[in-house]
């Protein structure tokens, strides 16, 4: 049953979302705005010297730099209330254009990852809580422990140490190989170069899964409810299936959604080892190049990402789980 | 119906290090029950009763070792037995709604515990006994009222054709309205040929309703009488500790003795309630009494007549 409490809820996380975002923007742009990082310099790079004090002034002044930094956060802050979240410096395209490009491209890697982690790890963690203490149990937890500790970045250039330089099974980095017309791309081609950084990303993930579905699991097993149910006969893979998925189906995939964030923060550093072109490497890009519009569009979107991913946690709490349902109308 | 003859349950702990230690939880314990009959087991918190519940369903946990026979049907009641029977045969009622899987609805709960037949059918026979509307079927525990929570318990024992009920403590706290409604629901089905094996903390309760009564005291039956002897002063009980529980309660003297149930930590030789008895003499202290007849039910006591 859907309540006014339901739509109440909404209206509150509306309103937060709205306030996170404002208090994002005003920090970013602070931050950006006192970093040494002179964005004309970045911009023209090795040229610098063949780039005189003139023609850096034109550049700056064409890009509205020369302008006070609150005159310009207004500026920036009025078009972005109209839809308009200005021209990135380095792409040289509409930010809107270069964030939707680079997320498709994030979005197969993070969403392969998401799916096979997700999965993974929730059997990982029924069987070591079904084996517990056993030596089953043991290698999962050893192995979640170990993974989770486990920098990305360094996972990456271990799997590119190994499975591409050593073996050559895969190619080196990027999303699709070099050299080649953009139209001549197969699919296949997209798939070769897509499954080392979604590895690296599915094998971190896991750990953090199996371990909490390890430890529900086990609470779940020795409840009362489960006693009672022995009591009454019930056991084996059966007595699982009817009370022991039922209890952490739930929290399993509300911390799935909740993991959005460790996840965008992941593909940030895995596509900067496999030089994949998606949302995380445009970041590091912006960041290191001063390109501001096109940062705080990132921040901004990556916030409603991760808030997104949070949100859709919270409403599946409620609309799934029956002491939250139906709670008020008792 | 069911005998229990020597059981002892303990379990091992590991202290500092490696070393083990074994803590006896139960120790030597008889009980009977026959058809028709409750048999009442009373004892404060911590004296081992759940234990012995869970040792008839076979549900003691891994590292629970367990020694002595139990017998039902006059055959002993082994392991596979027990998978065998529980859930229907012999039936347990927990103490609270929190037994029930929370996210299932209770209608589905109870269904699950028939084996053969139309599963919906007789859950709502049985529902419709213990007047549960049709609405209860699709209640989640958490919606049920203490009550309610109590019957749908006992449906749910009934409704497996149970001839032998042991209910832990299943009236904890309750209003004493819903108290006299269990336990006339318990009294209903032994009347109808049930042994029932009723477990408690509250003597009164115990009294209310069961036919005999077993003192737990430390992990060991000290007596065992008809319900008829807890009358008077307590002239007619054997063991001193049974005396003092009587006249301890509110409606008799209201005089508690001194002292504390002995922990399980503190392995004893002897009568553990040696420290407590005006009758302590040597052979309290240096051996236990055996459990014996003494006036139409047993004591385990040197100085019972």
């Amino acid at each position: 049953m859907i309540n006014t409490s339901f739509f109440k809820l909404i209206l509150m996380k509306i309103l937060r979302v709205l306030s996170l975002l404002m208090a994002l923007c005003f920090i970013s742009f602070f931050l950006v705005s006192h970093s040494p990082i002179d964005p004309v310099q970045a911009y023209v790079g090795a040229d610098m010297t063949r780039v005189g004090a003139e023609q850096r002034d034109q550049i700056a002044k064409h890009w509205g730099l020369d302008k006070p930094p609150v005159e310009r956060f207004l500026l920036w802050g009025k078009s972005i209330l109209k839809g308009d979240m200005g021209t990135s410096m380095i792409y040289r395209s509409p930010v809107s254009e270069v964030i939707k490009q680079r997320f498709l491209a994030s979005l197969a890697l993070m969403g392969i990852a998401w799916i096979l982690s997700g999965i993974l790890g929730f059997i990982m963690g029924i069987i070591a809580a079904m084996m517990n203490g056993s030596w089953i149990d043991k290698i999962i937890k050893w192995y979640s422990l170990t993974l989770a500790s486990t920098p990305t970045f360094w996972l990456g250039l271990l799997l590119l140490m190994v499975l591409s330089v050593k073996f050559g099974w895969f190619p080196i980095g990027m999303g699709v190989p070099a050299g080649v017309l953009a139209e001549e791309v197969t699919l296949a081609n997209r798939i070769n170069h897509i499954i080392l950084p979604a590895l690296t990303l599915s094998i971190t993930g896991v750990a953090n899964i199996a371990l909490h579905t390890r430890q529900k699991l086990i609470d779940v097993l020795e409840s009362d409810y489960i006693l009672y149910a022995r009591a009454k006969g019930e056991s084996g893979f059966k007595l699982l299936l009817r009370h022991g998925l039922r209890n952490i189906a739930l929290p399993a995939v509300t911390l799935q959604f909740a993991s959005l964030s460790e996840l965008f923060g992941g593909s940030v550093l895995a596509e900067q080892v496999f030089s994949y072109p998606g949302l995380g490497q445009a970041t590091v890009q912006a960041g290191l190049r001063g390109d501001l519009p096109l940062l705080l569009g990132i921040v901004l979107f990556s916030a409603l990402f991760v808030f997104s991913g949070n949100l859709i946690a919270d409403i599946i709490y409620k609309l799934v789980d029956p002491r939250l349902k139906e709670g008020k109308s008792i | 119906m069911l005998e229990v003859n020597n059981l002892s349950i303990s379990f091992i702990q590991y202290e500092k290090g490696l070393k083990q230690k074994t803590i006896q939880v139960i120790s030597d314990l008889n009980i009977k029950i026959s058809k028709g009959e409750i048999l009442a087991i009373v004892g404060s918190s911590g004296s081992g009763k759940s234990l012995l519940a869970h040792a008839i369903l076979g549900i003691l946990p891994k590292n629970a070792l367990m020694s002595g026979t139990i017998l039902y049907d006059g055959r002993e009641l082994t392991t596979k037995r027990q998978k065998k029977l529980r859930g229907n045969e012999i039936a347990f009622i927990p103490q609270s709604v929190n037994f029930l899987d929370p996210l299932m609805k209770v209608g589905s709960q109870v269904r699950s515990s028939v084996s053969a037949g139309e599963k919906k059918e007789k859950q709502r026979k049985i529902f419709d006994r213990y007047s549960l509307d049709s609405r209860t079927d699709s209640l989640f525990p958490f919606q049920l009222s203490g009550g309610m929570a109590r019957r749908v318990l006992v449906a749910s024992a009934v409704v497996g054709g149970a001839k032998l009920i042991v209910a832990d403590e299943p009236t904890p706290g309750l209003h004493p309205e819903v108290v006299n409604e269990t336990l006339g629901h318990l009294r209903e089905l032994a009347n109808q040929g049930c042994a029932i094996l009723l477990i408690t903390h509250d003597i009164g309760t115990a009294l209310n309703v069961a036919d005999s009564i077993a003192v737990f005291y430390s992990g060991i039956t000290i007596e065992i009488s008809p319900v008829s002897d807890f009358s008077g002063k307590g002239e007619s009980l054997r063991h001193p500790y049974t005396k003092a529980l009587w006249n301890a309660l509110p409606q008799n003297d209201f005089n508690p003795i001194d002292g504390f149930q002995p922990s399980h930590i503190e392995q004893h030789s002897g009568c553990p309630f040696n420290s407590r008895c005006t009758f302590k003499s040597s052979e309290c202290v240096s051996k236990l009494p055996l459990i014996r007849d003494v006036r139409f039910g047993k004591v385990r006591c040197y100085h019972a007549t």
